[in-house]
């Protein structure tokens, strides 16, 4: 087997005197899906972010193609191939499609003083990427905004690929989406495995993260409480990891409370705590 | 329409029907558009003889020109989201610089020109670092700075000059080729244009193609509209906002000159108050005051409405004191349009929000 495409080991990272992450190791191979899945707080978001260039980290060696890298800006990391999908989509409502998908690498023409954004590449670029996920947008001065949830996570994916994406990093996609959505964009994250490409898949959702994930991390409070392949670990396993086993007993107990009518208050102290 | 059975054949066909008119009602400018051509219809009523004639375009431009270049400046800068309340103070600012710099310290008009220019600069860079470095709000930012100015202004002048005024700069060297290149008249049709009005709309048309059609331009629209998105893409936010706040300041150099070389002094009160007009203009021009939106054609066509209200009261012969009342109604109305905007946006813009808050709070 050839190098991970991409590799972190020991990443740590604190903010003042709050440890995000503590020695969090982490690989993506090509065409394959590394998720990342952990409860809120857990750190996911800020692995991410220093995956993605947007943290140094704190202290923490960082491969790309077998090559030791410091990214410096998530510019840098975009340009050597790492495409980050953030939650929020890194849309502008108010832009155009064409716009916002070449946001940040614009095509240019001409020369000197002429040189301008070529937006009648731009516009003929977005409808042909969309069409190859499916999407037939009927105006490419369409405000972002006026779309749907899935119809802008896919821009944004297309996006991400369409720039050359070598690794693919998907923060929650599926989170905001009803479960027809959700297919969609699990789908997708297929289509970019089968291009060869390495995904990281973020989710706090076992359902979504297990059919289309080789390789899981579980991060909790900072910490990774292992790194399998699919092949080590059954959905079962993952889900029991993912929430701790006395967790769901307290979970249980908690829930059994609920089911009595007399217990509201008892309710109402418990989730406040 | 009703009547029209047969649909078009092909899908992309969805769009292009309406053709010209829709495209005009769609573009953001529209609003101010029909605001001036409403207003100019009104003082043509009012007042036709003087109004209705080559004349009564001249002045209205060369009233619109200074708060035209300002206004264009403004907008791309409220487009990335930001104000500058230090814009029109820094009119006067640099004007007493030049003209001090000419008269007691006996410069030619170019260094001494060059040397406010610099000064400018410097502070336009000031106020943005302190915006992008303290994520402070730049409204109370520049609002200091914009104290600051007003203060020394008086204070630095009555130093020099004993009095708050600098004359005589017309004896500087060079004086009557700065304005030549600045504020020369000429005659067209038998009315008087100024060079300056030139100035005005050669620099719309080119912050305008930098808008649209750079990638410049869409930067400045993404750290307006969402910096953090912009930032996530690899869009340098801060190189984009600092670059305008010093834009804003470089225009407020060179409407200084434009004052100096046709007024042959400086008055330490020159600007102030003027700051919140360039910010109407820009509103009135289509700009969101959330930032992301907005045209600096539309601006210039706000400037040319404060250049009609001025000039037509005077022509109508009305008390000019109603002017400020004019300025409160027109923003009012273009607030009201501009808020249709920002609303069918606004679905989107919380959910971003609220997506952001929730991994804000993971992070912590």
């Amino acid at each position: 087997m050839a190098e991970p495409l991409l590799e972190v080991r020991n990443m740590t990272k604190l903010f003042g005197s709050v440890i995000a992450l503590n020695r969090v190791s982490a690989t993506v191979n090509r065409g394959e899906v590394t998720c990342l899945l952990g409860d809120n707080g857990a750190g996911k978001s800020t692995l991410i972010k220093i995956l993605s260039g947007v943290y140094p980290p704190t202290e923490g060696e960082y491969y790309f193609e077998g090559h030791a890298v410091t990214l410096r800006s998530p510019r840098e990391a975009r340009a050597m191939g790492i495409a980050t999908v953030y939650q929020d989509l890194s849309l502008l409502p108010l832009m155009p499609i064409w716009r916002n998908f070449f946001l940040g690498a614009e095509p240019e023409t001409g020369s000197l003083f002429l040189r301008h954004f070529d937006d009648k590449f731009a516009k003929l670029t977005v409808r042909e990427e969309l069409l190859k996920m499916g999407i037939d947008i009927r105006d490419p001065d369409q405000p972002v905004g006026t779309m749907s949830g899935g119809e802008r996570q896919s821009i944004a994916i297309a996006r991400a690929v369409y720039f050359g994406a070598k690794v693919l990093i998907l923060d929650e996609p599926t989170a905001a989406l009803g479960v027809k959505q959700a297919a969609i964009v699990l789908r997708y994250i297929a289509q970019a495995r089968a291009r060869n490409l390495g995904v990281i898949f973020i989710t706090h959702n076992p359902q979504h993260a297990y059919p289309v994930g080789d390789r899981f991390i579980i991060l909790k409070r900072g910490r990774a409480l292992g790194n399998w392949t699919k092949a080590e670990l059954s959905q079962e396993a993952m889900v029991q990891h993912m929430s701790g086993a006395e967790e769901l007993e307290i979970l249980t107990s908690e829930l059994q409370q609920i089911s009595r009518p007399d217990a509201e208050s008892q309710v109402a102290a418990t989730t406040n705590g | 329409m009703a009547t029209n059975t047969s649909m078009p054949v092909q899908s992309d066909e969805r769009v292009a029907r309406g053709g010209l008119i829709r495209g005009f009602f769609r573009r953001v400018e529209v609003g101010a558009f029909i605001g001036a051509a409403v207003i100019w219809v009104m003082f043509a009523v009012i007042a036709p003889e003087n109004w209705v004639s080559i004349t009564g375009i001249s002045r209205i431009l060369d009233e619109a020109t200074t708060l035209g270049i300002m206004g264009v400046a403004v907008a791309l800068l409220m487009i990335g989201g930001e104000f500058d309340l230090s814009a029109g103070v820094m009119t006067g600012t640099t004007g007493l610089l030049t003209g001090m710099l000419a008269v007691r310290a006996g410069w030619d008009m170019f260094p001494a020109m060059l040397a406010a220019l610099v000064f400018a600069a410097l502070i336009g860079f000031l106020n943005g670092w302190m915006v992008v470095k303290t994520r402070l709000p730049s409204f109370i930012v520049t609002l200091a700075t914009f104290f600051i100015l007003r203060g020394a202004n008086v204070g630095v002048t009555r130093i020099v000059t004993d009095r708050i005024v600098v004359e005589g700069i017309d004896h500087a060297a060079n004086f009557y080729t700065a304005r030549l290149f600045l504020d020369h008249a000429f005659d067209v049709l038998g009315a008087t244009f100024y060079t300056s009005t030139v100035w005005w709309l050669a620099l719309t048309l080119v912050a305008a193609r930098i808008l649209q059609r750079t990638r410049f331009g869409n930067w400045i629209f993404a750290v307006g509209g969402d910096p953090q998105a912009a930032r996530n893409v690899g869009v340098p936010s801060d190189r984009v906002k600092i670059a305008l706040f010093m834009t804003t300041a470089t225009a407020g150099w060179l409407v200084g000159m434009m004052n100096v070389v046709r007024l042959r002094s400086a008055v330490a009160s020159q600007g102030i108050g003027e700051e919140f007009v360039y910010i109407i203009c820009a509103v009135i021009g289509g700009c969101l005051l959330t930032g992301g939106f907005g045209s600096a054609i539309g601006a210039a066509i706000g400037a040319i409405i404060f250049g009609m209200a001025r000039v037509g009261i005077v022509f109508a012969g009305w008390d000019t004191d109603w002017f400020y009342t004019f300025l409160g109604i027109m923003l009012l109305a273009a607030v009201l349009v501009n808020d249709n905007t920002r609303r069918r946006a606004e679905a989107m813009r919380s959910a971003a929000a609220k997506a952001r808050t929730e991994e804000d709070k993971e992070n912590g």
